[in-house]
């Protein structure tokens, strides 16, 4: 077949095969669809297509724009629980090759869709084709790396997912670079700064996908070990995907996720706001887009950071750290604004952006220590529609208890308050959580000639 | 392919690494230069 080159097959590592190759192919993927959390660049612009210096009748409205993000984040979640399993049958080749075409096809068909000025053809190229292509190209590399590095799983998933949080630092200045370049004084460049980009992250994603390769059946790094002595909530067996789900600890895992991700997610949807309303007159909104793109750097070094730390200290043990140091930090936030302290501020939202990250990069090593490495891609999979959950939560929290609070009287300098209160008193929520997780009772764990197991290659 | 033959050749690696590293770095680099406004 034309496209056997992608069959997990052809993508088995022959010796000599150095494993260094496989994060840069997975960066490939998620340097491209971190793109996601720049697409507010062009919302600005999108308003003003059809009266070009400012928006005129029948140009589209924020509001409607904003579901663009909201769509493909949802269909991101769906598209990582449907196509886990596939994804980790078929291997990461045909997973990639397929989230490159989903994500450029995305692109081109917004750029259909700005030209004939159709916004529903923006929600099903952006919103669902694009969603599609986020979710399996998310998940795509995950359970590669894990079984390329079993001496360092969290370290190895944390490089490809700092990938998804730095990929916006290229999309944002490429966009407006590009938006610049294509646009006239009676036209604006929307639509082919979509194609432009579109292309160019075909190219990076397919080279990402001719370079991955699966390590052999058995295959060990060189002077590596596993552990002899059982430890109590890393598991030497596998468990099957659809089990997974049947267990507490998903369940446990997924609301650590949720909670973890909700607590930042709204802050960094409303960082800039919060930033100029906490210190009126201090931060400027030049100041505050500087805010946002240092928490923005935070969120992808934590990812990084935390996760390798995760290697050393254990999994359960950095979430209690995520859940406890939160704590702290989001009580701590408003007593930064009464005290007028913009760099004790700033310094907490870095930490906390930071963990924020990190709980992205570390749950896949959690679940590969819970459930396996066999269907851990899958697993995550389902995991994901907890960020699909925390998507909403998140700045439905920030922005409804703002507004709420300033409709009562309260000032905007404090209008922050009780949703710092209310996001710590989530992440000891999330603590609990995590604290009750347990090692997987061996009754989930999958037997040596199972039926599924024969159905399932590789 | 070759380099699953011949093993992986240190020009491969260094290849693979900076073309993703090359990207990454210029988008942190326009970041810090936008965040430096904060502290001016």
């Amino acid at each position: 077949m034309a496209l056997s080159f992608l069959d997990r097959e052809r993508t088995v590592a022959k010796s000599g095969f150095n494993r260094w190759m496989v994060p840069p192919a997975a960066l490939c993927m998620h340097l491209c669809i971190g793109q996601a959390y720049a697409f507010s660049v062009f919302n600005l612009p999108m308003t003003k297509l059809l009266g070009i210096t400012q928006s005129a009748p029948g140009d589209w409205k924020l509001t409607e724009l904003g579901w663009i993000f909201s769509i493909a984040i949802v269909f991101l979640g769906l598209s990582a629980a449907v196509f886990g399993r596939w994804v980790e049958e078929g291997g990461p080749r045909r997973a990639m090759f397929t989230a490159g075409l989903c994500w450029t096809l995305g692109f081109l068909v917004s750029a259909v869709g700005v030209y004939s000025h159709q916004l529903w053809l923006i929600y099903l190229g952006y919103g669902v084709l694009g969603g599609i292509g986020l979710g399996i190209g998310y998940i795509s590399p995950v359970s590669t790396l894990i079984k390329w590095f079993p001496d360092r799983p969290g370290m190895a998933t944390g490089m490809a997912i700092m990938g998804f949080g730095g990929g916006a630092f290229i999309a944002s200045p490429l966009s407006v670079w590009l938006m610049q370049k294509f646009s006239t004084p009676t036209h604006i460049g929307v639509a082919e700064t979509f194609i432009a980009m579109g292309l160019i992250y075909l190219c990076f994603t397919w080279v990402g996908a001719a370079i991955v390769r699966v390590p052999a059946p058995g295959w060990l790094p060189a002077g590596y070990t596993p552990p002899v002595q059982a430890q109590k909530l890393i598991t030497k067996n596998d468990v099957f995907v659809y089990d997974a789900v049947k267990t507490p600890q998903f369940w446990l895992i997924w609301w650590v996720l949720c909670l973890n991700v909700t607590a930042g997610i709204g802050v960094l949807g409303q960082a800039s706001a919060m930033s100029q309303e906490m210190f009126p007159g201090r931060v400027t909104p030049a100041a505050a887009a500087g805010f946002v793109g240092l928490i923005s750097l935070f969120n992808m070094l934590g990812r990084f950071f935390w996760a390798s730390t995760s290697d050393l200290i254990g999994r359960k043990n950095t979430y209690f750290c995520f859940f406890a140091i939160g704590t702290v930090l989001y009580i701590l936030v408003p007593q930064t604004g009464s005290m007028g302290s913009v760099t004790l501020f700033v310094l907490c939202f870095l930490v906390i952006l930071s963990m924020y990250g990190g709980g992205f990069a570390t749950v896949p090593a959690y679940l590969k220590d819970m459930f396996g490495t066999r269907y851990v891609g899958a697993i995550h999979g389902m995991l994901l529609t907890a960020w699909s959950m925390a998507g909403v939560l998140g700045p439905v929290l920030v922005n409804y208890i703002r507004e709420y609070q300033i409709n009562n009287g309260v000032p905007k300098a404090q209008a922050y308050n009780t949703t710092m209160y209310i996001m710590a008193g989530l992440l000891v929520i999330g603590f609990i959580c995590n604290a009750l997780v347990r090692a997987v009772h061996e009754r989930h764990h999958l037997k040596a000639g199972d039926a599924r197991v024969a159905m399932a290659r590789g | 392919m070759a380099n699953d033959q011949n093993g992986t050749t240190s020009l491969q690696l260094a290849a693979a690494w900076i073309f993703v590293g090359i990207p990454l770095a210029w988008g942190v680099w326009e970041t810090l230069a936008n965040a430096m406004k904060l502290f001016s």
